[in-house]
């Protein structure tokens, strides 16, 4: 008895400490389009995916802090990042950046995330991409006079 | 002509699986002598076959034939020697031949170093993995054929992934695999026992040995990847709770708490069917792991490119392992006898305890690792569980289950003596308080969870010491299996303590530096000397000169490259660290930004190494145990009395 007692409350333990480092610690992803339509938090830690806009990264005074705009080709997003970037972060490549919005409406990222591989794209940065592509194949049917 | 010979001899590998399995397990399920015969000499069979097939494919490698698909993907002519061997098992395909070819070499040892047994058990269990061995052989033929031909042939090869020409490469991949594939052991000797009805303390001694071998290369895999990350990653990180370390860390802790399990069984016949179904858990985790890897469904260093008819094979093959060998469980377990009775206070409930924790923090590894996966699949947004969930989940799991191992050597068989173990604990709680209290206060800095991992972690070393002091004033005989229990108990202990320093005192920082510039960290000053450009065998490199010295006497000349390999044309970090027992000084190159000037990082990471130390004796503390002349001793005793264990069970039959 006191073993199945002992066992069930430490189950309900694992299941509470479960739950609620969930709840603290999912970080979700948002494509640029989302971020700019205003649907990502404001005070919550995010990741932002899609391509760095060619031409667009920027190395500040202080040698380590770098600006570039990650794009999904709909819209785009200024990114703010002090550190060293991983060695595979390159214009025109696929990103996933992991931070949180600021008040100048920068994306102030804490991580830097590029893959393992120079023809890999994060599944993030691809997915934000592919759906910016359909978002606007659906437009241009919906209103073929816009897209011409 | 080489190719094809490989091809061919994984044919006829695959044949004999399908014999072995066959008649292997209908020779022992119907009583047939010369069905069961066969398995030793199928097995041993398979065991070549699939040896000459992995010979082939690494020939193929070393001699540069850019007319196999897989050579010229994952090769090139400039690749040093070394590399281009370690490259047979750098592809998805090459990968699945080495799962094989482990599968095969553990296949071999039961078939050789199990006389002991009696026959129709060897035929069951040789029987299973064979089964085993026809899933994998069947999926690398029928989706991913390591000998593919490329016609015409490229002249010459898109070379190895820069981030795996290292020499961890070399080792990292065979251990990690002899470990994984090695719990198919004591998953087909738990299946064997279900078929046979036959679960006795006869059949975990049987076990034992095994298991605890399959956990020790388990361990040094694990450990040795974690290192390679370490280092070659360039950030300086040792663990990333990344999908795919978990994929092997999951079937490490159910290895664990199998071995313990295994331990109350063969000592007092209990936990029978909580040890096979921690047997059939650890290698069906295994599978997992596999399948998480190999199918494309994670994104990582360790994935490759994405095919989903390979995905969904080895999706099925999960599912016909996993609920088979589940049916047969919920089929037969309950005939099996229960073990003998314990006390609250005792080491068997210790042990439950134990391993009870470590399947729940299995199961929290498990959520936080699937969880974004099966919403990704079910179009219900992205999500990422990163190191803040495992760690929080994870650590207080852990707690209870280091206090436990600390106890748990000190108590008594059935019925612990609570008196006693107050007076031997009274000794270990002091040593623990003293130490979480005073050696936080040597490092200058105090924190609760500091204070906390450093108990847990004197507490363990202390309980371990106390139980070989009470062993030795007890003048009983000290064996091999003891001192490997107690070995790694005391490995868990600095290991503890490594994980604890490390993260209360690294520190790094981000810099940007000219040549001359210093910067101070931790008590030490880094002097960048600048960058000069180096030619490598197949890469360019720039290779930095950082003098780092402390209180003006020069500790170390460090020198952190940035390479860009000539094939693939990728940029790779070469961090230069300096070690110690005390701390590891980390330096990285970032990029040039002007002038001369680079961005660099340096960490200093004190008491790193001890973590993989504490991992290396774990492992040592598992060879030991596994090494016992008990089970050998055993065997004979057995052989010995062989004729009358048959009449013994022909009556109970």
């Amino acid at each position: 008895m006191i073993a199945i007692a002992a066992g069930v409350a430490l189950i309900s333990i694992a299941a509470a400490l479960v739950l609620n480092a969930f709840q603290g610690n999912v970080v979700f992803f948002f494509s640029p389009t989302q971020v700019v339509a205003k649907e990502a938090p404001v005070d919550r830690t995010f990741r932002v995916g899609g391509m760095v806009e060619k031409g667009s990264l920027k190395r500040r005074a202080d040698g380590l802090t770098v600006d570039f705009i990650v794009t999904d080709t709909a819209k785009s997003i200024p990114v703010v990042y002090s550190g060293l970037l991983p060695d595979l972060f390159k214009e025109g490549k696929g990103v996933v950046a992991q931070g949180k919005l600021g008040p100048d409406g920068a994306f102030h990222a804490s991580e830097v995330l590029a893959k393992h591989d120079e023809n890999y794209m994060p599944p993030e940065a691809a997915h934000a991409l592919s759906k910016a592509e359909a978002d606007r194949a659906a437009k241009s049917v919906v209103n073929p006079g816009a897209a011409r | 002509m080489i190719p094809e010979i490989g091809h061919f001899s994984l044919i006829v590998a695959l044949a004999l699986a399908l014999a072995l399995a066959a008649l292997s397990l209908t020779g022992a399920a119907r009583g047939i002598p010369g069905f069961v015969a066969v398995a030793r000499p199928a097995a041993q069979g398979q065991f070549v076959f699939v040896a000459i097939a992995f010979g082939c494919l690494a020939w193929s490698f070393y001699s540069n034939d850019f007319s196999v698909l897989n050579v010229a993907s994952n090769s090139n002519s400039s690749l040093p020697t070394a590399y281009r061997i370690a490259a047979t098992w750098g592809s998805h395909e090459g990968s699945l031949l080495l799962w094989v070819l482990m599968l095969s070499i553990w296949m071999l040892a039961v078939s050789v170093f199990s006389r002991s047994l009696p026959e129709d058990m060897v035929a069951r269990i040789l029987g299973v993995m064979g089964l085993i061995a026809v899933g994998f052989l069947s999926f690398m033929l029928f989706t991913s054929n390591p000998f593919e031909r490329l016609l015409p042939a490229a002249a010459d090869g898109r070379d190895l992934n820069p981030l795996l020409q290292d020499p961890g490469m070399v080792f990292h991949p065979p251990m990690l695999y002899m470990g994984y594939v090695g719990f198919s052991v004591a998953f087909a000797f738990a299946i064997a026992a279900l078929l046979d009805g036959r679960l006795d303390a006869t059949w975990a001694r049987w076990s034992r040995p095994w298991t605890t071998a399959a956990w020790v290369f388990l361990t040094i895999g694990i450990a040795l990847g974690s290192f390679w990350a370490y280092y070659e990653l360039g950030w300086g990180g040792w663990w990333f709770w990344d999908p795919v370390e978990n994929a092997s860390f999951m079937p490490w802790l159910i290895g664990t708490a199998l071995i313990h399990s295994l331990a109350v069984t063969e000592k007092r016949g209990a936990f029978k069917n909580w040890t096979v179904l921690l047997a059939i858990i650890a290698f069906s985790l295994s599978l997992l792991g596999t399948f998480l890897v190999r199918s494309g469904v994670l994104t990582s260093v360790h994935a490759f490119a994405t095919d989903p008819k390979r995905g969904i094979f080895i999706l099925c093959f999960l599912a016909v392992v996993i609920g088979g060998s589940l049916s047969l469980y919920a089929w037969r377990a309950h005939r099996v006898e229960p073990g003998g009775r314990f006390e609250l206070l005792s080491r068997e409930s210790m042990l439950l305890a134990n391993s009870v924790l470590l399947l729940v923090a299995c199961g929290a590894v498990m959520l936080g690792t699937l969880y974004p996966l099966f919403l990704d699949a079910l179009g219900l947004g992205k999500i990422s569980v990163g190191p803040p969930y495992f760690e929080s989940v994870f650590m207080p799991l852990m707690a209870p289950a280091i206090l436990l191992a600390g106890i748990g050597p000190l108590v008594a068989w059935r019925r612990g003596d609570a008196a006693q173990l107050a007076r031997q604990l009274r000794w270990v709680a002091i040593a623990a308080l003293l130490g979480a209290l005073f050696v936080p206060l040597a490092f200058g800095r105090w924190a609760a969870l500091t204070s906390t991992g450093l108990l847990l972690a004197f507490w363990i070393l202390a309980g371990t010491l106390t139980a070989l002091v009470v062993r030795i004033k007890s003048n009983a005989k000290i064996n091999s299996a003891f001192l490997g229990m107690l070995l790694a108990h005391a490995g868990v202990g600095v290991f503890v303590i490594g994980i604890t320093l490390v993260k209360s005192y690294e520190t790094e920082r981000d810099l940007r530096m000219a040549p001359g510039d210093t910067a101070t960290l931790g008590g030490y000053s880094f002097r960048f000397e600048g960058v000069h450009e180096l030619p490598g065998p197949n890469y360019a490199a720039a290779r930095g000169s950082v003098t780092v010295t402390r209180d003006g006497e020069t500790i170390a000349l460090l020198a952190p490259e940035k390479r860009i390999y000539r094939v693939q044309q990728n940029p790779m970090t070469e961090a230069a660290i300096n070690g110690g027992i005390s701390r590891d000084i980390y330096v990285s190159l970032g990029e040039a930004v002007g002038d001369g000037a680079w961005t660099v990082r340096v960490h200093i990471k004190p008491f790193i190494r001890w973590i993989w130390f504490g991992c290396l004796t774990m492992a040592f503390g598992g060879l030991l145990a596994a090494s016992d002349r008990r089970y050998r001793a055993a065997r004979r005793r057995e052989d010995a009395t062989a004729p009358d264990a048959t009449v013994v069970r022909g009556s109970t039959a």
